[in-house]
C-alpha cells in the first residue's frame, strides 16, 4: 500500500487535487466561512463554463493538437445563444449545429493537409471573432429563460457548480476513458500510425474530436450566458489560455494522449478558485494571470520532479 | 523564362505577389488616389510586424512544436518598462533601450529554463511565462500615461521621400539576419536542428546552446520591438502586443519559412508583413466591417496555409 502510495503514477494522479486541495484549504485558513455551501456557489460560479471549455481543449491535445480558437468560439456561441437561441430557437439550433460541424472541418482539414493546428486555430479565432461581432456587434441580447434556469439550479446540500463538475469529468471519463471506441481516440494521440494500420480511420478521429471540442464550446458558451445573461463576442477571450492550462494542470501531456478528463475538470476548478484566493489574501487582481502562471509553472515543476523518480 | 521558373520556385516569392495583388486591387478600387501613401503606411507598420517576426521564424525553424507565445507580453512589458524609466526625457533614451533588451533577455533566459529544467513543451512553456510577464506588465505599468521621448518619437516616425527610416533600418537590419541564417555557423545550426536534432546533435552541433541562443534571441527582439512600439504610438499600453501572437506566426508562415522546422527565409516576412497590412487596407476601402475584416483576415491565413501545405507526414 505504501509503495502504491508514493508510486510516481499515484502521485502524478493525485497532483491535480492536491492543488486544489491547497487552494481551498488557504481560502479556509483566511475565511472559513468562504468553504460553505453559499461560499462555494459563488467563489465556483464560473468554473462551469471554464470546466466545459478545458474539456474542449483536451480532446484537441488528446489527438497531438492544440486549439487556440476554443475562447473566441466560446465568445461566438454565447452570442449565438444570447441572440438567435433566444429570439428564434430553431435557427439558433442550427447555428450552434453549424458552429460544431465547422470545428469538425477543422479537424478534416488539419489532418487532410497535415497543417499545424496552432495556424490553423490562430486563423479561425478570427473568423469566430469576426462572425460573433456580426450577430451582436455590442454587448447584450439575452440568454433563453431555460440556460439562465439550468445554470441557476439550486441543489441541496452540494453547490451546484461542484455537482455539475462530477457530472461533466464522470461523463467525460465515461466517454473517452472506459469506452472502446476512447482507448482507440486516444491511441490516435499515442501512435497514430499504429491506430490507422489497424484499420481505423484517422481523418474520422480527428473530425471526431474537434467535433466533441465544438459541443462542449457550444455548452461552455451556453453556460457562460446563463450566468451573465447576456453575451459579448470577447466575452471568453481569456478562455483560451484557462483551458489550455487547466488541461496542463490536470495531468494532461501535451503529447501521446495521454490526458484525464477528471484531471482536467480539477484544474479549471483550480484556475475559477485562483482570483478568489488572490481576494482574501488581498493581493492586486494585476498579479491575477501571473499567479495563475505560477501554479502552472509550480505544478509543472512538482511533475517533473515526479517523473525524475521513476526514470 | 529560365528566370521566371527558378524565382517562382522560392518560397518567399509568393508573400510579395500577395502583396502587389492586393495593393493593385485597393489602386483600382480608389483610382489610384493615395496609393504612395499606403504604401508608406504599409512600411511603418509592416515594420514592427518584421522585428519580432524574425526571432519567432528562427524559434519555429528549430523544429515542430518549438514556438514563442510570449512575444505579446514581452512588448507589453518592454515598452511600459522603457517608458517609465525614459520619462520622456531623451538623455535617457540609451538607458532606456538597454534596461528594455535587459528585460527581453530575462523572459528568454526564463523561458528556456523552463523548457530545459521543467522538460515541457516550448508552447506551454512560453505560454506560461508570458502571464507572469503580462501581470508584471500589468502591475507596472498600471496608470501609464508617459509620452516617449521626443527624439525617439521622431526617430520611429521619421519619413525621407516618403520612406519611414525605422522601415530602412529594419530592412537593413533584415539582411544581416538574412546572412547570419544561411551564412553564419548559428544560423546553419538552427537549420540543421529544424531538419533533424538527433542528426544536427550527433554531428556535433551544441544544441541546447543554439535553442537557448534562438529563445533569447526572439525575446531581445519582442524587447526591441516593445520600446520601439511605444515611441511610435506615443507611449506604452498595456495590450499592445497584442495582435503581433497571430501576426508574429502568420508572417512566418505566409513568407515561406516552413512550419516542420529546418526552412527559412527571412524577405518573406517584409513581404508577408506588408500583405497583412495591405490586405486589412482593402477591406477598409472597399467598406467592410470590423466582423468581415476579421473573418477574412482569419479565412485568408487558413487559406495560405493549407495551399503552402504543411510537413509531409514522416511518421
Amino acid at each position: 500500500m505504501r509503495a502504491y502510495l508514493t508510486s510516481p503514477k499515484f502521485l502524478r494522479a493525485a497532483l491535480p487535487a492536491a492543488s486544489l486541495g491547497i487552494i481551498l484549504f488557504i481560502i479556509y485558513l483566511y475565511s472559513p466561512f468562504a468553504v460553505s455551501y453559499m461560499g462555494l456557489n459563488l467563489m465556483l460560479q464560473y468554473a462551469v463554463p471554464i470546466a466545459l471549455a478545458t474539456i474542449a481543449q483536451m480532446f484537441i491535445i488528446t489527438v497531438n493538437d492544440l486549439d487556440l480558437s476554443i475562447g473566441a468560439f466560446v465568445g461566438l456561441t454565447a452570442c449565438i445563444g444570447a441572440t438567435l437561441l433566444a429570439d428564434t430557437p430553431i435557427l439558433g439550433i442550427l447555428a450552434l449545429a453549424a458552429s460544431v460541424a465547422a470545428y469538425a472541418a477543422m479537424g478534416a482539414l488539419i489532418y487532410w493537409r497535415n497543417l499545424p493546428s496552432i495556424v490553423v486555430t490562430l486563423g479561425m479565432s478570427f473568423v469566430w471573432l469576426g462572425i460573433a461581432v456580426l450577430i451582436l456587434p455590442t454587448p447584450g441580447g439575452t440568454a433563453p429563460a431555460w440556460v439562465k434556469a439550468i445554470m441557476g439550479l439550486k441543489v441541496p446540500y452540494v453547490p451546484f457548480p461542484i455537482v455539475a463538475s462530477i457530472v461533466i469529468a464522470i461523463v467525460v471519463h465515461l466517454m473517452l476513458m472506459k469506452s472502446s471506441y476512447g482507448a482507440v481516440l486516444r491511441g490516435a494521440g499515442g501512435n497514430a500510425k499504429a491506430v490507422g494500420r489497424a484499420g481505423w480511420s484517422l481523418l474520422k478521429i480527428k473530425m471526431v474530436m474537434f467535433a466533441a471540442a465544438g459541443f462542449f464550446g457550444v455548452l461552455s458558451g451556453l453556460s457562460l450566458i446563463g450566468l451573465t445573461s447576456a453575451g459579448d463576442a470577447h466575452i471568453a477571450d481569456r478562455y483560451t489560455l484557462y483551458a489550455i492550462a487547466g488541461v496542463i494542470l490536470g495531468g494532461g501531456e501535451f503529447v501521446g494522449g495521454r490526458v484525464s478528463p477528471i484531471g482536467a475538470v480539477l484544474g479549471a476548478l483550480t484556475l475559477a478558485l485562483t482570483p478568489q484566493l488572490m481576494g482574501f489574501m488581498k493581493l492586486s487582481t494585476d498579479w491575477q494571470i501571473g499567479a495563475q502562471g505560477g501554479i502552472l509553472i509550480l505544478v509543472l515543476a512538482m511533475r517533473a520532479l515526479i517523473n525524475r523518480r521513476e526514470a | 523564362m529560365a528566370f521566371v521558373k527558378q524565382i517562382s520556385q522560392k518560397a518567399w516569392i509568393w508573400s510579395f505577389v500577395g502583396m502587389f495583388m492586393v495593393w493593385l486591387a485597393t489602386a483600382a478600387y480608389t483610382g489610384g488616389k493615395g496609393s504612395a501613401d499606403v504604401i508608406t503606411a504599409a512600411l511603418s507598420f509592416a515594420t514592427f510586424t518584421v522585428i519580432v517576426g524574425i526571432g519567432q521564424m528562427f524559434v519555429i525553424t528549430t523544429g515542430p512544436g518549438n514556438v514563442d507565445l510570449s512575444i505579446p507580453s514581452t512588448i507589453s512589458l518592454s515598452g511600459a518598462v522603457a517608458m517609465k524609466i525614459m520619462d520622456g526625457s531623451n538623455s535617457m533614451m540609451a538607458i532606456g533601450l538597454v534596461v528594455s533588451m535587459g528585460c527581453g533577455l530575462a523572459v528568454g533566459m526564463f523561458n528556456y529554463m523552463l523548457i530545459r529544467v521543467l522538460r515541457i513543451p516550448p508552447i506551454i512553456a512560453t505560454l506560461s511565462s508570458s502571464f507572469l510577464v503580462l501581470s508584471t506588465a500589468i502591475a507596472y505599468g498600471r496608470g501609464l500615461k508617459i509620452k516617449p521621448p521626443p527624439l525617439l518619437a521622431e526617430f520611429t516616425t521619421a519619413q525621407v521621400w516618403g520612406v519611414p527610416v525605422l522601415a530602412i533600418v529594419i530592412i537593413l537590419f533584415a539582411v544581416v539576419m538574412s546572412i547570419v541564417l544561411n551564412r553564419t555557423l548559428y544560423g546553419r545550426s538552427v537549420l540543421a536542428i529544424g531538419q533533424n536534432m538527433r542528426a544536427a546533435w550527433l554531428a556535433g552541433i551544441n544544441v541546447e546552446r543554439i535553442r537557448f541562443l534562438t529563445y533569447v534571441i526572439s525575446a531581445l527582439l519582442a524587447a526591441l520591438c516593445g520600446y520601439l512600439l511605444s515611441g511610435f504610438s506615443g507611449g506604452a499600453s498595456l495590450n499592445m502586443g497584442q495582435e503581433y501572437l497571430l501576426g508574429s506566426i502568420a508572417v512566418v508562415v505566409i513568407g515561406g519559412t516552413s512550419v516542420a522546422g529546418g526552412k527559412a527565409n527571412v524577405p518573406g516576412i517584409w513581404g508577408a508583413a506588408m500583405f497583412m497590412f495591405l490586405l486589412v487596407t482593402m477591406l477598409n476601402t472597399f467598406g467592410a466591417s470590423a466582423g468581415i475584416r476579421l473573418i477574412m483576415t482569419g479565412l485568408i491565413i487558413v487559406a495560405v496555409i493549407t495551399i503552402a501545405g504543411g510537413d509531409k507526414p514522416e511518421r
